[in-house]
């Protein structure tokens, strides 16, 4: 599309919203605002958006949260089972569908069953309502005299039965929720509260269609999309036509800097996609930001928003007796998942139907829209599972891929699957991160000042920014969008900031974020975004302050504590690991040689993840061999709350893979790049935790079924790395302040 | 050009050229899902299939060479309902998140039990070294191996 048309496209875009606002100004003076409803109720409110009750006795769900392997489609089960009252066999799950499911944004930060799971539990526990109204009526009795038992309802005598499915006619859902019957009590719980087995694990174990890749279609070609790993490049040019001309080959798509080809056979897409590798030639624009440890100097002084998150000073001002400073950096790291991006799209008669993993069907939606300059209604775009994203991975690029090469082939399905050294060179990274730790203890070992300063990238780029496009395609066509500007999410849950403010109690204390305003590799949502870095460099200073007070480490954490569910999930897990009170490494001048051979220690850490989700806290031990510099993780405990448990093997699965991954991403883990492009290739560039240096991980849950429950999938990270490094701290008297804890900065620092 | 192998038992021919990765003709020309493309130079083994009974790494097999053995992918171990010992005790033991990798942990197991019935949790981690998980779901996948180990020895 040219550009006249593009700008006759958005002016007529404008016009529209003009339009709609004037046409809805009058109308909304005069009535009420809505009243607030619960979860994702607040935005779809018809109680049939959620569910639908079929005459074959079934029961359909919707939910516009997906399954990324975390296992949200069993949890989000049970509640309706439970709420429903019917069994679970009978129920049919739609989730992360623009044609069919509420619009829930995007499946990430925690928050599903927060979100999805309460609207669930509201519209069940109403719809059921209606329901007994409805069966009590033909029955002839009063709603108090019925029970129900897997949608089969009965007087309480006995004597007399109806169901669900007989009475839907006269209970009709299609009506706005109320929110305002009570869901059960915990105490009525069949399912919620038990390891329910996961709905998608059968198919993934016996060779089932389980995942996107797993769809084809009939008349379905292989594609495969062509980039430089220099971030930003430009193509210089490309000999389309010899490989137009090669085995199978069915198109070549050049759009701008946007180039992708597809063949009959997916072997041929390949080689037709070496091909076009090896004859391409591009033009870097620009350069990136040093390597090492000369990154985290350039950060500081890099274009930057400040802003004080939060601040409480005391009166009158203390003075400290025992200053402490330290710096704590994380370097760029990859969400590395183990199956590359795929999606398939199909365009036929100007709609578009995709199907991908993304982790917001609908946000894509928005973004592939403008970009594809046609009216988000012509799109359609259906989840299926991917391999594991641990968030913005390539799910989103590659459906535009998809669709741009589909776009030259009418009526054909297109299967495009990333290739490894795509996943690595193009999906955004979690950002590096620098930052400054000052604190002040009195005379009696309390801490009296504290702050905390960072310096990171953006950790949200994702789909339908409101200014720009976040789809890697969309910057490279002809007629670009320009990528959406650096933002950080808002506290009290944040973004690089996340988990900075602590939960423990200081006199005086001042949170710092620096958000950097470039972006000259891309960053974006990583698994916990800030938090990880934040718990690992505040954790980790808990314990220097510790050491410096001559305290034992939980004594002290517990000293500054006021929560009872912190203190709760923190005592438990010591009494898990036997912890024997003693006081901290002072590593404040820690030339004391350390000792040679292989050396072991125990360490501790925890959060509250985004100060309102999970309670977590971790003990690790350690194992250091001083002559190679070599770090393993031996054991790890847990304890984690997160209020009334839904399902609570899944719960464990979440804080053990946690432990696991963090483990990774604290040993071993750094994205290589050099001054023109970044240097990941396939794994050996790439080193992640193998199986041989797994810890045995023991964990165990805290039960509130009085409490509301809360998310659980990202709580143990942040935990997980300060407690490796406390450890490594108890082990050698040093302690590592940089991430990776690799066997040559360890030798470095040991020696 | 042609290749005719044997996969699960049943004889098929695919039109791929000879030095096509078994991979690919196991996806697209026999329907099989389990296989996964995941690195495609041997890297992390997603893609791991038994031939002979012997793990091989499909994504850089070339599929003329199996031409000659006897092919068995995850669908031949069991079905759904009639699952063999090791996607059972997958399932008891949960041990999966987003379930990428498990189809080639499975059939790289199902190998070492056929050397080692009764392998040591030390031998498992030493036979699954190849095989990357990011989940993060390791210990289960130690558990459900050393499950279907009992079970096979009854």
């Amino acid at each position: 599309m040219n550009t006249t048309t593009r700008r006759a496209f958005l002016q007529g875009t404008s016009l529209t919203v003009l339009f709609s606002l004037a046409a809805l100004r009058p109308a909304q003076a005069q009535a009420p605002a809505p009243a607030t409803l619960p979860g994702s109720l607040n935005n779809n409110r018809q109680l049939d958006a959620w569910l639908r009750i079929n005459p074959n006795e079934t029961v359909t769900m919707f939910t516009g949260k997906v399954e990324l392997g975390q296992g949200i489609l069993t949890a989000l089960t049970q509640i309706v089972a439970d709420e429903l009252d019917v069994d679970p066999k009978r129920l049919e799950v739609v989730s992360g569908d623009t044609s069919r499911t509420p619009n829930e944004g995007v499946t990430s930060g925690s928050l599903s069953i927060q979100d999805s799971g309460t609207a669930l539990r509201m519209a069940c526990a109403e719809a059921r309502s209606l329901l007994l109204q409805a069966a009590a009526a033909k029955l002839g009795v009063a709603v108090a005299d019925v029970r129900v038992s897997d949608g089969v309802v009965t007087t309480a005598q006995g004597t007399a039965r109806t169901t669900y499915w007989d009475v839907s006619g006269d209970a009709s859902l299609h009506r706005e929720a109320t929110a305002k019957v009570a869901p059960k009590p915990a105490n009525q719980h069949r399912l919620i509260g038990q390891s329910v087995k996961r709905r998608d694990i059968p198919a993934k174990v016996t060779g089932g269609a389980a995942y996107v890749h797993d769809i084809r279609l009939p008349g379905m070609v292989h594609a495969r999309v062509v980039r430089s790993h220099i971030p930003r490049a430009r193509l210089v040019s490309v000999d389309a036509a010899a490989v137009s001309a090669m085995p199978g080959v069915v198109a070549v798509v050049r759009d701008g800097n946007f180039l992708g080809v597809a063949a009959k056979r997916e072997e041929q897409a390949i080689a037709a996609w070496r091909a076009l590798h090896a004859n391409a030639r591009w033009e870097s624009t620009g350069e990136l930001p040093p390597a090492g440890a000369a990154l985290f100097e350039y950060m500081k002084k890099a274009r930057s928003s400040e802003t004080v998150v939060n601040t409480k000073a005391a009166t009158p001002p203390v003075a400290g007796a025992t200053t402490l400073s330290a710096e704590y950096t994380r370097p760029y790291q990859a969400h590395g998942s183990i199956g590359p991006s795929c999606a398939l799209a199909q365009w036929d008669q100007g709609k578009l139907r995709v199907w991908c993993h993304s982790q917001g069907v609908f946000p894509l939606r928005a973004d592939m829209a403008k970009a594809l300059r046609t009216p988000p209604a012509n799109i359609t775009i259906v989840h299926g599972e991917g391999s594991g994203c641990y968030g913005h991975n390539g799910a989103d690029d590659v459906a535009m891929d998809a669709a741009l090469i589909a776009r030259a082939l009418p009526g054909v399905p297109v299967r495009l699957q990333w290739m490894r050294e795509d996943e690595f060179g193009f999906e955004p990274l979690g950002s590096p991160m620098v930052i400054q730790m000052r604190a002040s203890l009195d005379a009696s070992g309390q801490v009296v000042d504290w702050n905390h300063e960072l310096w990171s990238y953006t950790h949200s780029t994702r789909p339908n920014d409101p200014e720009g496009s976040n789809l890697l395609a969309a910057w490279q066509i002809k007629d670009p969008l320009p990528p959406g500007p650096s933002r950080n999410l808002a506290q009290p849950s944040g973004g690089g900031d996340r988990n900075a403010v602590p939960l423990y109690v200081f006199a005086q204390q001042k949170i710092t974020n620096h958000l950097l305003l470039d972006q000259p590799i891309r960053t974006s949502a990583l698994r916990t975004l800030g938090a990880y870095a934040n718990v690992f460099a505040a954790e980790s200073f808990m314990d220097e302050m510790a050491g410096a007070a001559g305290a034992d480490p939980i004594e002290f954490r517990l000293a500054h504590l006021n929560d009872p569910r912190g203190r709760a999930v923190i005592e438990r897990v010591a009494a898990m690991a036997q912890w024997k009170s003693k006081p901290a490494a002072d590593t404040r001048e820690a030339r004391k040689p350390v000792a040679g051979g292989v050396l072991k220690g125990r360490g501790i850490a925890f959060a509250k993840y985004k100060t309102l989700a999970v309670y977590c806290a971790v003990i690790a031990d350690v194992q250091v061999d001083t002559a190679t510099g070599e770090v393993k993780v031996l054991n790890a405990w847990s304890a984690a709350d997160a209020g009334l448990i839904v399902n609570p093997d899944g719960f464990k699965n979440q804080i053990e893979g946690g432990i696991i991954q963090s483990a990774s991403w604290t040993l071993h883990e750094s994205v290589p790049y050099d001054s023109r492009q970044l240097t990941t290739r396939n794994w050996p560039e790439y080193q992640i935790l193998r199986f041989p240096e797994m810890p045995v991980v023991l964990v165990e849950l805290i039960n509130r079924p009085e409490e509301r429950s809360l998310g659980v999938g990202e709580g143990a990270q942040g935990p997980a790395a300060a407690a490796i490094a406390n450890a490594f701290a108890n082990a050698t008297g040093r302690r590592m302040r940089d991430l990776p804890l690799t066997a040559e900065r360890v030798k470095a620092r040991l020696a | 050009m042609s290749v005719t192998l044997n996969v699960n038992g049943k004889q098929i021919t695919s039109p791929a050229a000879p030095d096509t990765p078994l991979l690919y003709v196991l996806r697209n020309d026999v329907g099989i899902n389990s296989a996964k493309y995941g690195c495609g130079e041997a890297m992390c083994g997603a893609c791991t299939v038994l031939l002979d009974g012997k793990p091989i790494r499909s994504c850089v097999y070339p599929a003329a060479k199996a031409a000659d053995g006897k092919i068995t992918t995850l669908e031949g171990l069991g079905s759904p309902e009639r699952l063999h010992a090791l996607q059972r005790a997958f399932i008891e033991e949960q041990a999966a998140q987003c379930g990428y990798c498990s189809s080639g942990m499975i059939m790289s197991a199902k190998s070492l039990l056929e050397r080692i019935p009764n392998p040591t949790v030390l031998q498992i981690r030493e036979a699954l070294t190849g095989h990357l998980c990011r989940c993060g779901t390791h210990t289960r996948i130690v558990k459900a191996i050393q499950r279907a180990a009992k079970e096979l020895q009854g």
